[in-house]
């Protein structure tokens, strides 16, 4: 089954304190902007893991790529 | 089951890491990317005339699992500079169009890029090629 953009918003809202995403997509390649307080402060690396960090092994078999652009709020 | 108590691709990724300088693990090769996230890093380093390292992940599966292991970093393509990862695709296009990147490089302002890289010969499993 594949993704849908609403799922990884929605998966990636409640698994990171504070996120808001803007998720676009086809099923298969993703593009993610988030924003999130948990952000501030860490380097982009440490970041963009966090993101990463929701769908583990998910990535690169169900959810194909995932783009990701964080920033913190206000920013 | 027991692990072995060796783990030579983990082993030969860390000495291709430490060993480069500036170096990409990626889907394909410079002249060939395989993926359009490849590509995309290839052609940064390009037009930072950048010289650099790169290993092609595809030909052994256990390289990218390695790598992922070892860098707590779960896609491809990978660039490290000095030993450190520095990101995916999407974090060098972002610094690159800050700046950070060439920074990050010691390309600044003209002044003398990082120290060209020796030619390095590289065991099998891991197949090395150097930009030059």
């Amino acid at each position: 089954m594949s993704a849908t953009n609403d799922e990884l918003k929605q998966r990636i809202e409640a698994g990171i304190p504070g996120a808001r995403a803007d998720v676009t997509g086809d099923g298969h390649h993703f593009n993610a902007i988030v924003s999130a307080e948990a952000f501030r402060g860490l380097p982009r690396i440490a970041q963009h893991r966090l993101v990463y960090d929701v769908f583990g092994t998910e990535l690169g078999d169900r959810i194909h790529a995932l783009s990701i652009q964080t920033r913190e709020p206000n920013q | 089951m027991s692990e072995a108590p060796t783990n030579p691709m983990r082993d030969a990724i860390q000495s291709a890491i430490s060993e480069n300088p500036v170096i990409l693990f990626m889907k394909g090769t410079p002249e060939a990317p395989a993926c359009g996230f490849s590509a995309r890093t290839v052609a940064i380093l390009k037009t930072l005339d950048q010289k650099f390292a790169a290993v092609d992940v595809l030909p052994d599966p256990r390289i990218r699992q390695e790598l992922s292991s070892l860098s707590n970093w779960p896609t491809i393509p990978q660039l490290f500079v000095d030993g450190e990862l520095v990101g995916g695709c999407d974090i060098v296009t972002e610094m690159f169009e800050s700046g950070e990147l060439a920074q990050a490089l010691g390309v600044e302002d003209g002044e003398a890029p990082a120290a060209p890289q020796p030619a390095t010969v590289q065991a099998a499993p891991l197949g090395i090629e150097n930009r030059l």
